[in-house]
Order: structure tokens, then sequence, then C-alpha cells
């Protein structure tokens, strides 16, 4: 791939460009799945190309092509610059780019069973296993199953003398349970929703998860909840299980702290954010329980958000974001850590795909587990009074990220330490800040999950990404439960 | 560079003839799309971001008796187009068969498609400079104004090609030409977004005036208390929360039991001013006109008077409609051309939305004002999400512009609510509806769309802004 690369570098500099990259990516996926018992996904895709993003006059530009000959790169590369040099014409400050060293590697994500080389019938048969199963509970309308396995391969060039290859192989998996009967439709997911887990791992994640295994459960839980009792209103002790506190994580941390969101990059699209400049280590975020990073390193985990140099080289760091509650850091990039007089880049530029422009993305962003030993029976334990919440259905939160509302797939109630009858609808709202700084009790290493978000959507034109969150669960006090569905 | 030069029907014809010959199955579908978009990026009055991408995919669908697969590739070369036929006859071969599997779409059976007019030379050629000068345009507006502006001009060409080896042949390409901006001040915002298949029906400058007006008559926003309001939707709110409906127009939601209209086909759902048609013809419509098999997409009445009648069905639904106990209640169940590509998880969704409204009922904007005593208008609405899939409840928040009403004149602009509505129950209490518009959100596909004065509009926090 370089000389493709040299070919789109070269001519970006006799345009004009003070510095270009060159991103060459070969993306893989399949994605299989059922529902009732038929066949609703079966496919292959494959993408290559590159994308050539420049400095020129002070100014960016980006193109892209899936030609990839000389003639293509060249093309591609003397377009990016011609555009930079129009955004030079609507500009109030030239670009400064923070210096990075240039890299030389080659990095693999973890992989010990490749998913491309597990037989389709196999993965056809296990979700048809799961698919029967769920069906097979009297009450559900609806099951349905799904795999998908990606190998994203890229290659990173820079004028800087950046040449970085990088493969991530990613699996997902899971199944839901419908049911419908009256006025109520259910649903039950497992591992989570919205597709279920996500690692940069092998098909290993799929043996992991013991899908077959916990299907008649799920399915169950899932007519159970026709005829529970609606979650009530007003003020509770609230337990999240590790999956729904991962989506919390993702909404009311990890967006706020982009860098670029804070700078107004994003205002017309996802909107601002309320950690102005004059926040950072002066706002109490959370409780002295809150310790949340942005750990991209493969030492964090195979999280969706794990690399070892991020889309404009610069090398996967771990950074602080709250410390005992207090509020850390940004996620950022070589030109906004430029805006705000950092000296690097915390190494957060994504792109989804050859033909997206990097922008500023999550990473992992995980709460660290507690540090004294707090079982999940104990956390439950130790609650006289309260809602214990599994597994996300709806999520919504404000352009500035203060308010939020989120819902949940199932509930119980948490009485004299137990838990109780289980609960339909369950939702809660609140305050950001207010929020985080009701934590008063966080379980042990042993109950954290790193959780898998494959579709984070931002940036105009959009684009996906996936992002990683661990959390083990944890309690909140007086949180308001219910309002999504008050008078 | 640009792959796509010359992109024709007689060239995606020649790539399906190449497919054809690579592949051991007899039965092939293939589906060629592609195109070019760049979009100009602007935020803190500069242009932060300025990109452009081609590209074309060739997706090779097979068919093995009861069994089907899809393989899809951007590599345009004989090895990558012969390997892409093997993995989609590979994924079919390991598949049981399916018993309710149709054969392929004939020529015969694919129907008529309408002819649409929508590609505009002089939008596919614009180039970063136009785009920047679009954007100056804009910028020099919230400059003038003494506010800070973000937003986008973009513009695009696109081609869709469908073939199969039963004669099924389908061609569509279209431009459009796109401009949002939001304005900011130190504590409101206003904000509009517009789209036509034509650049030279985009007027950026008005849209950036309109929301400089909004984010300045917003200002020191007041808060209210959360409750039930009458509100004025404006048509980008609407497309929003209508955009939450479409997929329940679906055949094979109803079979599976996942839609608000369980039950409800052919009940008096909404109001009687409530009327609703799926018409891909629409001049203000865009999209082709086949669906994911090469079915013309005919015209749907889904809401005629409050009362729901039609749903989207592609050919397998259609069939298995008729022999379900949906048959009697969804009489004439047929392929309505609204069919995703198979195979596929969710069988079909309405897809070209235009509201209807009788001669003579359409109010303006102005008279809605006029009319409320006590009330919200409403510019746009923002991170919506489903909390209840029966009852269609949704949550979200107001934003960029969102202002008291009272005594029939807008007041002040007021903090950011959210809401939790149901969109059944809004659709029952709908009091006026303005002439349909072509109208653009941020959550859902475009509409014709009007805006709308509904009363008991249900808000349930406030936020901090």
């Amino acid at each position: 791939m370089k000389p493709i690369a040299d070919w789109a570098l070269g001519m970006a500099v006799a345009r004009g460009a003070s510095h270009a990259e060159a991103r060459i990516v070969l993306d893989r996926g399949r994605s299989l799945g059922t529902r009732n018992g038929r066949v609703s996904v079966a496919s292959d895709v494959e993408s290559l190309g590159i994308g050539v993003r420049v400095l020129a006059d002070g100014g960016w530009g980006f193109a892209a092509t899936q030609e990839l000959s000389r003639a293509g790169a060249e093309d591609c590369a003397a377009l990016a610059v011609e555009i930079a040099k129009a955004s030079a014409k609507v500009q109030r400050v030239p670009v400064r780019l923070v210096a990075e060293p240039a890299a030389v590697a080659d990095w693999s994500s973890p992989c010990e069973i490749d998913p491309f080389g597990v037989s389709m019938e196999d993965c056809f048969e296990l979700l048809r296993k799961i698919d029967a199963t769920l069906s097979a509970v009297d009450g559900v309308t609806l099951a349905e199953t799904n795999m998908t396995f990606r190998r994203y391969e890229q290659w990173f060039f820079s004028t800087d003398g950046a040449d970085i290859h990088q493969t991530r192989t990613t699996t997902g998996a899971g199944f839901a349970a419908h049911a419908f009967e009256g006025d109520s439709i259910q649903t039950r997911s497992y591992p989570n929703s919205f597709g279920g887990q996500y690692q940069n791992k092998g098909y290993e994640l799929v043996e992991e998860l013991h899908l077959l295994e916990n299907a008649e459960r799920v399915a169950k839980e899932c007519v159970a909840l026709l005829k529970a009792p609606q979650c009530p209103e007003g003020r509770r002790d609230v337990v999240l299980d590790s999956s729904q506190l991962g989506l919390q994580i993702h909404e009311s941390i990890g967006h706020p702290i982009e860098l670029d969101r804070v700078l107004g990059y994003e205002a017309n699209f996802a909107g601002t954010s309320f950690l102005t400049l004059d926040k950072l280590h002066t706002l109490r975020y959370g409780s002295d329980l809150v310790n949340v990073v942005a750990d991209a390193t493969p030492a964090h985990g195979p999280g969706l958000g794990t690399f070892a140099y991020d889309d404009e080289g610069v090398a996967a760091q771990c950074v602080p974001i709250i410390t005992k509650g207090m509020f850390e850091g940004y996620l950022s990039s070589r030109d906004t850590a430029a805006m705000i007089g950092r000296g690097r880049s915390g190494g957060h530029m994504r792109a989804e795909g050859w033909a997206r422009v990097p922008i500023v993305r999550m990473s992992n962003i995980s709460i660290l587990p507690g540090e004294k030993p707090l079982s999940f029976d104990e956390l439950i334990g130790s609650t006289d009074d309260g809602i214990y919440m599994e597994t996300n259905r709806s999520w919504s939160i404000d352009d500035k990220r203060f308010n939020f509302q989120f819902g949940c797939e199932a509930a119980w109630e948490i009485k004299g330490g137990k838990l109780g009858q289980m609960l339909r609808n369950p939702s809660y709202s609140g305050i950001t800040t207010e929020f985080w700084n009701s934590m008063d009790a966080i379980c042990d290493r042993r109950y954290w999950t790193l959780w898998g978000t494959p579709n984070c959507g931002k940036g105009q034109p959009e684009q996906g990404m996936g992002t990683g969150h661990g959390a083990s669960p944890a309690r909140f006090r007086q949180v308001k439960v219910g309002g999504a569905y008050g008078s | 560079m640009n792959v796509n030069v010359g992109m024709d029907k007689q060239r995606c014809a020649e790539i399906f003839a190449r497919v054809r010959r690579a592949a051991q199955a007899s039965d092939v579908e293939v589906t060629v799309q592609g195109g070019r978009s760049s979009l100009t990026r602007f935020a803190n009055n500069a242009i932060t971001q300025n990109v452009s991408e081609e590209g074309c995919e060739v997706s090779v669908r097979v068919q093995l008796g009861g069994r089907t697969a899809r393989a899809t590739t951007n590599r345009l070369d004989e090895d990558s187009l012969r390997r892409v036929v093997g993995q989609a006859e590979e994924l079919a071969r390991v598949q049981e068969e399916e018993p309710g599997l149709l054969p392929m779409l004939t020529s015969k059976e694919q129907g008529s498609a309408a002819e649409l007019d929508r590609y505009c030379d002089e939008t596919a050629a614009m180039g970063a400079g136009e785009r920047g000068d679009q954007v100056a345009a804009m910028v020099g507006i919230a400059e003038r104004s003494g506010l800070n502006s973000a937003g986008t001009y973009a513009s695009e060409e696109s081609f869709e090609a469908l073939f199969n080896s039963h004669g099924v042949e389908r061609w569509y390409r279209q431009t459009v030409a796109e401009a949002s901006i939001t304005m900011q001040a130190v504590d409101s915002s206003g904000w509009q977004k517009q789209n036509y298949t034509s650049a030279k029906r985009l007027d950026a400058r008005k849209l950036a005036e309109i929301a400089a007006e909004k984010a300045l008559r917003s200002a020191s926003p007041v808060e209210l208390a959360p409750g039930r309001y009458t509100v004025i939707l404006e048509p980008s709110a609407v497309v929003d929360l209508i955009g939450f409906l479409a997929a329940d127009f679906s055949g094979l939601a109803l079979l599976e039991q996942r839609s608000c209209l369980n039950g409800r086909m052919g009940t008096k759902l909404f109001g009687e001013n409530v009327s609703i048609v799926d018409e891909v013809s629409h001049v203000e419509q865009t999209g082709a006109a086949f669906d994911g098999e090469g079915v013309g997409r005919q015209g749907l009445t889904l809401v005629e008077n409050g009362i729901v009648r039609d749903v989207a069905m592609s050919r397998g639904t259609a069939a298995r409609i008729r022999k379900s106990e949906l048959a009697e209640k969804l009489a004439n169940a047929h392929a309505t051309g609204h069919g995703f590509s198979l195979p596929n998880e969710g069988g079909e969704t309405a897809t070209n939305i235009v509201f209807k409204v009788s001669d003579g009922e359409a109010k303006t904007v102005e008279e809605m004002i006029a009319s409320t005593e006590r009330g919200l208008l409403v510019t746009r609405l923002w991170y919506i999400r489903e909390v209840d899939a029966y009852e269609k409840m949704l949550t979200g928040m107001t934003r960029d512009g969102t202002f008291l009403v009272e005594d029939g004149r807008v007041g002040s602009g007021i903090r950011n609510f959210r809401f939790n509505q149901s969109v059944i129950e809004m659709l029952r209490n709908v009091l006026d509806i303005g002439e349909p518009v072509r109208a653009c959100g941020e959550e859902a596909f475009d509409m014709i769309a009007p805006a709308m004065r509904v009363e008991g509009f249900q808000f349930t926090e406030v936020t901090r802004f």
C-alpha cells in the first residue's frame, strides 16, 4: 500500500500541502441472523479505498476514492488540496497541530479464533437453536438472533514519516425476545440490547457469552414483563447493571468530554457541551467513587475503543477523565490540543472507513471498578428500598449533555436488601452532574465488563464508530424514576 | 479520479453481465450504487472541515431454490467480482431451505416505476469554491447579527441500478444540495435546514436569516414549569416525530406483532384531520421508484381522515399475509414496491411520506400563533427515542428556538423541555394543520410535512438552557 500512499502524499505536497496524511482501509464484514426461525441476514461486505487529509494555506481538506491507481490516488490528493485552499477563504485562525513523533508500527488486536474461519453452518446452527429456544416459550411473538464479524485493516502514512499498519478483528453476537399482548410490546435481550455484546476479539467471544444457555431464561422474563406492574414514579435509590451503566457513561461522560464539541465544532448536529474549558480541574463531576478513564491501550482490554495508534498517527494513551469525582481531562486531537495550549494530543482522532475524515471520538471510556470488595449480592443487600434496572431500551439527552432520560427493559424492586417483584417499563432521568454525584457504591473488578457500543453516530457527514465502556454495577441515591410514563 | 464518471444504466448493465458470467447460480440479482458527495462544514464562523468522497459498490444476491444470500464489494476488477459472487453462493449454500422464499422477480411481475427526473447538472458540478461562497454568505449574516454560526453546505449526485437474471432492469439517479445552519447567541440559538434536488432552489441566506432571528428573539430564555401545553410544531419537528411511525406501516411488522398498528388496522386511530400518503412521484420527493427487489413503488394511502388504511408490503410479506390470520383484515395483500433488499430483518417500510390537507383547511404558522391563548412555538426536536413501542411514546428535547406564545403573539424564548409524548395521542389532538412542504429534520428521512398546532403535548422536565 505504500506506493499508493506515496503517490497521494507526493501530489499533495506538490500542490501546496504543508501536511498530508493518507489512510487506506480494507474493511470486511459478515452478518448473520435469524428471525422467527427464518434467515433474516446473510451477507458479506468488503470495501477498499483511500482517504487523503491535507493542510494547505492553514485550512483542512479531505478527499476519498476507491480508485487506487496512480491517477486515482493523485487526483484524490489534488482535490484534497483544492478543497483545503477553499477552506482557507473562510478562516479565522490557521490550523495548528501539536507535535507527535512519527511512528512506524504494525499491530493487530487479539484473535484466538478467526471468526471468518468458523463454518457458516456452525454459526447458523447456533443461531437457529437460540431462535427455537426463544420461540418455544409460550407468549414470545418474535425471536431474533444475530452474529457480526468484522476485520478492519488500515494503513496510515503521513508527510511526518508515519507508517502504521493496524488490524482489528471484531465479533458481536446477541439475541432478543419480544412479546405482544393487549396494549404492550415487551422485549428482553441478551447479553445486551441492540445487537448484543461487541468486542475486538475473535469468535471466542461467542463461546464466552453462553448465548444458548441464557435463551430460555431471557424469553421467560420477556413474557413475565407483560404481567409485571408498572415501574412507579418518584424518587428511589437505583442500582444499574453494568451494561446500562456503560451506556450512561457513553452519553453523559463520553460525549461531553469530546474537545471538538466543547470548542463548538459539533454545534450544528450533535451539539455542544456543558464542560466549558473553565470547568477543567474545577468541576466536581461525581462523587469520590467516580473514577473514569479514556483508555485506548490494549492493556485496558479488547474494547471497541482499543487501538495502537489513532487515525492521525498518535499513540494510544490512557487519559484520566474523572479522578475521585473531579473533572480532569478531555478527548483531544492534534489540532484541538493546540487550541487549548496542550503540548500533545490525547490520541482520540478516529474515522469510520476510508471515506470519512477523522474526528474526535471516544475510545474506551470506562468507570474503574470499586477498590473495596463489593459483590453484586452485597450491593443489593445494602439497599433497603430501591429499584434494580437492567438492559437499555431507550436513551435520550439534551444537546449540551445535561438532562437525560433512560428506559430499561426490566427492573426489580429492592426491599430490605432483597430483589423482589419484576417491574415493567422502568425509566429514570436526571441532570448529569447531580446523577454522578449521587453514586455511593460500585461493585469490584469481579463484576466489571468491557461493553461495546458498535454504532455511535457523530459528525457531518455522519459516521458510526465502535466505542468501549467498562463498568461494574453501581448504586445511585434518590434518582427520579418513572417520569417517562408519568402524568 | 472519478470512478463514477460516465456511469449510466449501460455501464451498470455491463457490470451485471460480468457478475452473471462469473456465477454458478442461475438466479442472480445485482445492485450497483454509487456517487459523489461533498460537504463543507463550519463552526465559530469559519470552515472547520471540508470533504469530498466518491464510491461505487456492487451488491450481488443469489438464490438457490429456497436459499438466498448477499455479498457486496466496491472492488470492480474481475477477480473481485468473481470473489463476491462466490461469497454470496457459499453463504446461500449453507442455509436451510426456506419454503416461503419466492422465486426471483421477473420482468413481467416488476410493475411500472415512475420516470423521475431528479438530476440537476449544476448541482452535480458544484465545487469547493461554490460551497465555500455559500458558507461565506451564511457566516456573513451571523457576523452582521453579532452571532456565532455553525453548519454545513453539501452537494451530492448518486445513482442506483438493479438487474436480475429474469430481465428486471431499473435505473435511477438524483442530485441533492443541502444547507443547515445553527446561529448561537450567549444563551440562545436558532436553526434551519433544507435540501432540494436543485441547488438553485436552495436559499442558504434566507435560512441563515431565519435562524439568526430565532437566536436573537429567544435570548434570555425564561423557565416554564413542565406540563401539557398547546404547541405549534414547525414542519421539521413534525418530520422527526412522524419518522418513528414509518416502520410500523409494514406488513411484516404486523405479522411479527411488533407494530403499533397491531389490532388497529382499519380503525380511526388518529384525528379526522390527519391524512397521510406514501407517494414517491410527488414533485418535492426524492428517492428511487423501485424497491430492493426491483418492484415498482406504488402510492399508498396510509391514513385517511384518521383511519389507518394501507401498509407497505414486500413480495414476500404480501405472500405470507395472504396465508395468515391477517388475510381478511388486509384484503388484497400485494407487493407495493417498498421492500428492503433481500435478505433483511425489517421487510419493508413507508418511504415517501406526504401529508394531505383538504382544500381551504391549511393554516399558516402565523394563523396558528394568532389563535393560541397560551402555548409554545417549537422549531425542532432532538434526540428522539422510542419509550413505548405500542403506544408509540417518544421522548426527546426541544432545541434551537423554542418560544412562549401568549394571547396570539410570540413572546420570549424558553428553556428547553424534555417531552414524553405518544405520537398516536398527538395525532388525535391536532387542532390545525398547515400546508405540507418539503421538510428536513435530523432524526428521520425528509417528508412533505406540515406545521401542526397540537393540544396537550406533554413536557415532563426542563433542562438548564
